[in-house]
């Protein structure tokens, strides 16, 4: 492998951050859910990184379920951001509000 | 050969994920977030795992991309979002983002990953994570199964209307001047 390891794992902070920027700044549910993936990624690739630097496939494993979770969390959130636009008629989280003390 | 390739898809990647945070539409968004997993995929076969990297292709770029775009599509979001993007974070995220990159950074740093394994031919085939996968992660493995089950199932709970004079419809939404 002529690429170092630490690239990646620059590359996957990188994106992390980027996402968390995103989570932070948008105030469009969709691309707050996005943003997420977009976290999630950053994540699978150093789990894939230090799996390929240990030697060990164990980590391409949790990536696995890491797919899973995230194709779950996908469904489930898309369908709520479904039902808080039929009520709401947005999908803007400043909006949604209910819960604010 | 291999720094080449991983300097141009480490790019296409970053681009993506700004596109994701910048666009305007959320169609752009979806489809710069695309270009992020195209562009991981190929990083990850750099790393000698082809079975993820194949998973990348079909679950992510596959499946939630198009859900992404199917809700995109069902919304016709008029989302009403200020097209603007605040410039200025508050000190509270700054401070919060800049702890969490110095964090990344600091791991990268800290000389945990120098120097990758010698691995053979096989590292990151079907075979070898699947045999990972069904004899010590057979329990997470089934597990996983129900996670899924359960989520489409809330999908579908969710999905559903409720009639007007369903008992567990909840108390209307009062109209904003109201509160």
């Amino acid at each position: 492998m002529a690429v170092p390891p630490l690239a990646h794992l620059m590359l996957s902070a990188l994106l992390f951050t980027l996402g968390m920027i995103g989570v932070l700044v948008r105030r469009s549910a969709l691309i707050v859910f996005m943003s997420i993936e977009l976290m999630l990624n950053a994540v699978n690739l150093s789990l894939v990184t230090f799996a390929r630097v240990r030697g060990n496939v164990d980590g391409q494993v949790l990536v696995f379920f890491v797919l899973v979770v995230a194709a779950v969390e996908v469904v489930v959130g898309l369908a709520i951001i479904v039902n808080i636009y039929r009520s709401r008629q947005t999908v803007d989280i400043d909006d949604v509000d209910l819960l604010r003390g | 050969m291999a720094i080449l390739l991983f300097v141009v898809v480490a790019c296409l990647a970053l681009a993506g994920g700004v596109g994701v945070i910048a666009s305007r539409r959320p169609v752009h968004s979806a489809l710069a977030l695309l270009l992020v997993l195209g562009s991981l995929a190929v990083d990850y076969l750099l790393l000698d795992a082809q079975f993820i990297a194949v998973l990348q292709v079909i679950i992510y770029a596959g499946a939630i991309v198009v859900l992404f775009i199917f809700i995109i599509m069902l919304l016709h979001v008029r989302s009403g979002e200020d097209p603007r993007i605040q410039a200025v974070l508050s000190p509270v995220a700054g401070a919060l983002l800049c702890g969490v990159f110095g964090l990344a950074v600091l791991v990268v740093l800290s000389h945990a990953a120098e120097s990758p394994a010698s691995v053979g031919e096989q590292f990151g085939t079907v075979q070898m994570v699947g045999r990972a996968l069904f004899s010590r992660y057979l329990l997470p493995f089934e597990a996983a199964s129900i996670v899924l089950l359960v989520g489409m199932i809330g999908a579908v709970a969710l999905g559903r209307r409720l009639s007007d004079e369903a008992p567990d419809r909840g108390r209307p939404i009062p109209a904003p001047e109201e509160r």
